[in-house]
């Protein structure tokens, strides 16, 4: 019996293969060098059977003369190439792509890393670089060595005020930052049906914080209904009976909010342990917790009260803003003393809108806290939102209320 | 294929970020990379690289896909990276660009002599021989040839 990677790359793990891709994406910081490589390829035609996109979201807008002429480039380029192509506001590549364009079974490229958090949808979702990015604009097709799984049975329902983000931070704690370096990750269990299609873009999401090609979902009705909102008849995937190479146990209702601390992702402690801890700036948005779920939930805990210390909100896309908008989850946040960015990846990479001064601590709903990754000098810890909003509103790391 | 040179030892899971800072990307001057190479872990190891072999812990490359990690090593004059394994998109892009990645874990003797054949699958350091196992033949023809941009070149 297969694995899902197995069934979908159609072949037994450890093999190779050339296998078509369905889906295959950059955005304004891989694609200077993906339209590079294409370059020195000779150019040519770009492959129709795939299905191309260029998002920008990584510096948007510009934030100096020299990104917006490489940027400029870029959008050229997509004009003259007819791909799919979204403009600075639009989004986050992987958002963008999780909003009704991924679908079950489908093999999907990006040249970013954090590309495994597509696989929520049931399809085989990951990163590669730039050079990679453009064979496969070229070609339509990549080679990829199946990867052995490992099975994350879940079981239970959340309890208190723990969220997907801290059971993403417990279980890369305990495979650790390289212990699924080649392997894909499967969630499984009777867990996974409570998990809303947002809680498994946040499991997916930290997969390659493991070093996994991979992080997985298998379709079911939670997915066929959430689809099914976007326009697309999808059906489930049966799980078979499979072989994983290590499985990991996890009862969601023993999880707690924790924090990872700087500058590793899998040094992951209870919030308990960290109360107090000062803040200089609390950061919610990103490819892990910048969606209209995430805002909302933040909108809650901090409405009609203030923030104590300078908190930068970022929706994931411009749908994400647009809800927030119309339900008046904008306004709460607003109101509370929250800066609102554009959409995009925002300050997550140390690029701009909210880099940190040397000393400065963030607590941040991010997926990486590497040093100096948001400014030189400053540290991350990472959360759920939220512990976030808790902690924005004392201006110091805070155990958030059971809701 | 053949090379050597003088062992630059690092530590494990090296992220990408420490590799080359995100501060830096936003440009196409490959030289501004291997200025900076390694400057937020340590800003002494830019001068050091040219002709080096790194010998890092585990999990070398780990984090962002930014293909400019490897160019900047290559850039730098890095003639190969050994580590007993390496994050997966920095493994691929590193092949991919023409840099030798070898998967093995070896002791490291900083500015010891450290020689290596990838089709035979050993390298020498410090009289002794540890066999690794060879990148596939794929792999291999990529990085003979130089990067997958000069592999696809003579093969269209």
């Amino acid at each position: 019996m297969s694995t899902l990677s197995e069934r979908i790359l159609g072949a037994a793990a450890g093999t190779y293969v050339d296998r078509k891709v369905d889906r295959a994406y950059a955005h304004d910081g891989t694609g200077v060098l993906t339209l590079e490589a294409i370059k020195s390829m000779g150019g040519g035609r770009l492959s129709g059977s795939t299905r191309i996109s260029l998002l920008f979201d990584h510096i948007v807008p510009a934030n100096n003369s020299t990104t917006a002429t490489l940027q400029r480039e870029l959008r050229e380029f997509a004009r003259s190439s007819c791909l799919h192509f979204s403009d600075i506001g639009g989004g986050i590549c992987h958002q963008l792509m999780s909003e009704g364009v991924v679908l079950p079974g489908e093999v999907v490229v990006g040249a970013d890393s954090h590309s495994c958090t597509l696989g929520a949808f049931g399809a085989f979702a990951t990163g590669v670089g730039a050079t990679d990015m453009a064979a496969i604009w070229l070609t339509g097709e990549t080679w990829f060595r199946v990867p052995h799984s490992i099975g994350v049975h879940l079981s239970g329902t959340f309890s208190g005020a723990a969220e997907a983000k801290d059971l993403a931070l417990t279980y890369v704690s305990r495979l650790g930052m390289d212990g699924a370096t080649y392997r894909a990750l499967e969630f499984i269990g009777e867990g996974t049906a409570a998990l809303s299609m947002d809680d498994r873009l946040v499991l997916c999401n930290l997969a390659v914080e493991t070093g996994a090609k991979a992080g997985m979902f298998y379709a079911d009705d939670v997915t066929v209904d959430y689809l099914k909102t976007l326009g697309h008849a999808v059906s489930p995937q049966a799980a078979e009976p499979c072989n994983y190479v290590q499985e990991l146990d996890i009862d969601l209702s023993d999880i707690v909010p924790v924090v990872a601390v700087p500058p590793r992702v899998d040094t992951v402690k209870p919030v308990q342990d960290l109360l107090g801890l000062p803040l200089d700036q609390v950061f919610v948005g990103t490819c892990t917790n910048g969606r209209y779920s995430d805002l909302a939930r933040f909108a809650r805990i901090v409405r009609k009260k203030k923030v104590a210390i300078r908190t930068i909100v970022v929706p994931a896309s411009r749908l994400v803003l647009e809800k927030a908008i119309r339900t008046g989850v904008l306004a709460d946040i607003v109101e509370a003393g929250c800066t609102v960015g554009s959409p995009g990846c925002g300050p997550c990479l140390g690029a701009h809108m909210g880099v940190l001064g040397e000393g400065e601590v963030c607590l941040s709903t991010a997926n990486r806290n590497f040093k100096n990754r948001m400014g030189v000098g400053g540290e991350i810890y990472l959360a759920s939102v939220a512990t976030a909003a808790a902690s924005a509103l004392k201006g110091e790391i805070t155990e958030p209320e059971v809701p | 294929m053949q090379g050597e040179g003088r062992a630059v030892c690092l530590p494990a899971d090296i992220d990408t970020d420490l590799v080359i800072a995100g501060r830096y990307l936003r440009t196409k001057d490959r030289s501004v990379w291997a200025c900076h190479v390694f400057e937020d872990l340590d800003p002494a190891l830019a001068p050091t690289l040219s002709g080096a072999v790194i010998v890092a812990g585990k999990n070398f490359g780990c984090g962002s896909s930014r293909e400019q990690a490897a160019i900047a090593l290559k850039e730098a004059g890095v003639v190969a990276v050994i580590a007993p394994s390496f994050a997966r998109i920095f493994f691929r892009n590193a092949i991919n660009i023409g840099l030798p990645l070898i998967e093995c874990d070896l002791p490291c003797t900083k500015g010891e002599l450290v020689k290596f054949d990838l089709a035979a699958g050993w390298v020498d350091a410090g009289r002794k021989r540890v066999a690794f196992r060879q990148l596939s033949p794929r792999m291999q023809e990529i990085l003979i040839a130089g990067g997958l941009v000069e592999y696809w070149r003579k093969r269209q």
